[in-house]
């Protein structure tokens, strides 16, 4: 099994600067959607789908791919920016974000998007699901490994405490949980709002194996993936430690930036600032309108 | 004539913050939503009865029927996909099954929810709510009756929900306009139609009206069923008996809704040609409200449509009357 990107820290670094760049500018005709949990969770998602992840995305349904569940069905800008860039369908397509003639939905639909294994959008429901695909998985002897993303504030829904203690209880070390931890919500802080630490503790509790990473440091989220797949007897969760809005600096750390998206004028400095115009990064994706497929798909790989 | 657009959940938030002052027992619950339900004026000026429960809403619904214990009147608020469906256990067994006074807030209802797509659009809490013994459910018109209904719930004993929509939505009542809960009110008077609608589709249905006037010379009632439960039968069966045929119009879905729960009154005590228009059993999508209206056939000219239908079928089966 492999990813059929297999990037260098370098090479991620790169892309997760151009997913945040088609994150800005994909928010701007959409004129709604969600601009600072995207942002935060850029490059953990960077490491998952241009490393971590097995998958073809000429053929999102094929068998040998790893399954991954978008728990927090909001933060779709960076989880479309991540699929067009992987190649599940062109870049193009963006552009058309939230509107009526595109596929790419509000909160993702498993029947309009390709790659979208199972709609999301109301939260909490995500880590149920990765322990059943964790229990089918094992019980075919299917190697594959399942990732539950998940968002800190929905660690408040009580269904991620039933489904963390069924995944502790029938010890699914194929499972893996990735929380944006990025201490926002959409009413402010998340200790404010509805304490949720000491979390690793919970999830100890629970019976997982915890790591906790900084959110933005590609060495650290590597090292975590790595142990979380040699953790054996126990699911792993990886707590990232992120910043909402990171990488534009009016947005840094402002939960205030959880659900809208910039205007036109705020894009502008926000693309400053990530190195490119509006008119340039806009042209760029209305012009991808072949998806970009990894020179060596996972599937002829395996 | 121009038409001035307001929320229907600002008419809620106002309501709330009114309340607060007059009654000492109303309390506020939200599931880290505050500012899209517009609880935060209740908030604001009563943070000691407001009660922030982050994104938990099984557990808001209970924490809710517990208050209603001590003899509190609580109002816990959340969109409508997730108040009616994400706690529907809680507040089948422990806020209907007893009885319990907590009342239910849930904003986004309808098609009209736009972008965010079909996980947002609530299109099925009439039907669920209404199969639910002694629960009450409320779908206002405009910011006015939100403001009014919810004044009203706080004063009725029991579980009761109100639907309220995302978008401005023209303004069809005043702030002198009666509201009583339970009972229908006609906007426009006619006698060879009925269009029976709620929440914004009785704007549409006033719209239709006016074409149905000028274009077919067809007089067309207007009911305003801001009351989905308990429903005003008698205004049902005055307006088949009268007209001879009805149109429903409903931001929701065909089954389980408000066409359905007319239906059930005219075949039990009138039957008539019933026709209906809602959501066509389909979830929504991304796209701008209007977009989205059209799409989905939930539009004036819609009702309009459907009304020359029902009178041919009246007409067909020799004028109902
Ligand atoms: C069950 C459910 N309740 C409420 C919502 C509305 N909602 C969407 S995002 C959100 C806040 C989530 O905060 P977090 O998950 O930490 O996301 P971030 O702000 O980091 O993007 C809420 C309450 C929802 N989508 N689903």
């Amino acid at each position: 099994m492999a990813n059929p990107y297999n990037l260098s820290i370098l090479e991620l670094k790169q892309k997760a600067l151009e997913i945040r760049r088609d994150i800005i500018t994909m928010l701007v005709p959409a004129k709604s959607g969600h601009t600072g949990g995207p942002l935060s969770f850029a490059d953990v998602g960077t490491t998952l789908f241009f490393h971590e992840l097995t998958f073809d995305p000429r053929h999102p349904k094929w068998e040998g791919r790893d399954m991954w569940f978008w728990s927090f069905g909001h933060v779709t800008p960076v989880h479309y920016s991540l699929l067009a860039e992987a190649g599940f369908f062109p870049k193009c397509d963006l552009l058309k974000f939230r509107q009526f003639d595109g596929h790419l939905q509000g909160h993702p639909s498993s029947l309009d998007t390709p790659g979208v294994e199972v709609s999301s959008g109301s939260l909490g429901q995500g880590l149920s699901i990765a322990v059943g695909a964790a229990l089918g998985s094992r019980l075919d002897g299917h190697s594959r490994r399942i990732y539950a993303l998940m968002s800190d504030g929905e660690q408040q829904e009580g269904a991620i405490w039933e489904a963390a203690m069924s995944a502790g209880h029938y010890k699914l070390d194929n499972l893996c949980g990735l929380i944006d931890y990025n201490q926002a919500q959409i009413d402010g802080r998340v200790e404010d709002i509805m304490g949720i630490s000491p979390l690793a503790d919970k999830y100890r509790a629970f019976r997982w194996h915890v790591i906790e990473v900084d959110g933005h440091n590609f060495e650290e989220i590597l090292g975590a993936l790595d142990e979380a797949r040699h953790t054996k007897g126990k699911p792993t969760v990886i707590l990232a430690h992120t910043i909402m809005g990171q990488g534009v600096s009016f947005m840094h750390d402002k939960y205030e930036w959880h659900g809208k998206p910039p205007t036109k004028e705020q894009a502008e400095k926000a693309l400053a600032e990530l190195g490119t115009t509006f008119d340039e990064w806009h042209n760029h994706l209305a012009t991808s309108t072949e998806p970009a497929y990894p020179q060596k798909p996972a599937g002829v790989l395996a | 004539m121009p038409v001035q657009m307001k929320k229907t959940r600002e008419g809620f938030g106002h309501a709330l913050a009114e309340l607060g002052e007059t009654n000492p027992n109303v309390v506020v619950l939200v599931g880290d939503l505050a500012s899209s339900t517009m609880v935060h004026f209740f908030a604001q000026k009563f943070p000691q009865r407001f009660f922030q429960m982050g994104v938990a809403e099984q557990n808001m619904s209970n924490v809710a029927a517990g208050l209603s214990l001590t003899g509190k009147i609580p109002f816990f608020a959340t969109y409508g996909a997730f108040a009616a469906c994400r706690d529907l256990d809680m507040i089948r067994v422990t806020t209907c099954y007893s009885n319990l006074n907590v009342k239910i807030g849930g904003a986004h209802g309808g098609i009209s929810v736009g972008p965010d797509g079909a996980t947002h659009q609530a299109l099925e809490e009439f039907a669920i709510m209404r199969s639910l013994p002694n629960m009450k459910v409320v779908c206002p018109c405009d910011y006015w009756e939100t403001k009014k209904a919810t004044l009203a719930i706080a004063e009725i004993w029991g579980p009761c929900y109100l639907r309220m929509g995302r978008e401005d939505v023209p303004v069809v009542t005043d702030e002198n306009t009666p509201f009583e809960f339970g009972k229908a009110l006609v906007m426009r008077e006619g006698k060879d139609l009925a269009i029976i609608g709620c929440g914004i589709m009785v704007y549409e249905a006033l719209e239709a009206a006016e074409v149905l006037a000028r274009e077919d010379r067809v007089e067309a009632r207007v009911i305003n069923m801001h009351t989905l439960k308990p429903l005003d039968e008698g205004i049902i069966i005055q307006a088949a008996r009268d007209c001879g045929s009805l149109v429903t119009a409903e931001e929701h879905q065909i089954y389980g809704g408000l066409g359905a729960a007319v239906a059930q009154v005219t075949a039990w005590y009138h039957p008539v040609p019933v026709e209906m228009v809602a959501m066509w059993d389909r979830f929504g999508q991304s796209g701008k409200p209007e977009e989205l209206l059209v799409a989905f056939g939930m539009k004036s000219t819609n009702i309009v449509e459907k009304a020359r239908k029902a009178l041919r079928r009246r007409d067909h089966r020799g004028n109902g009357k």
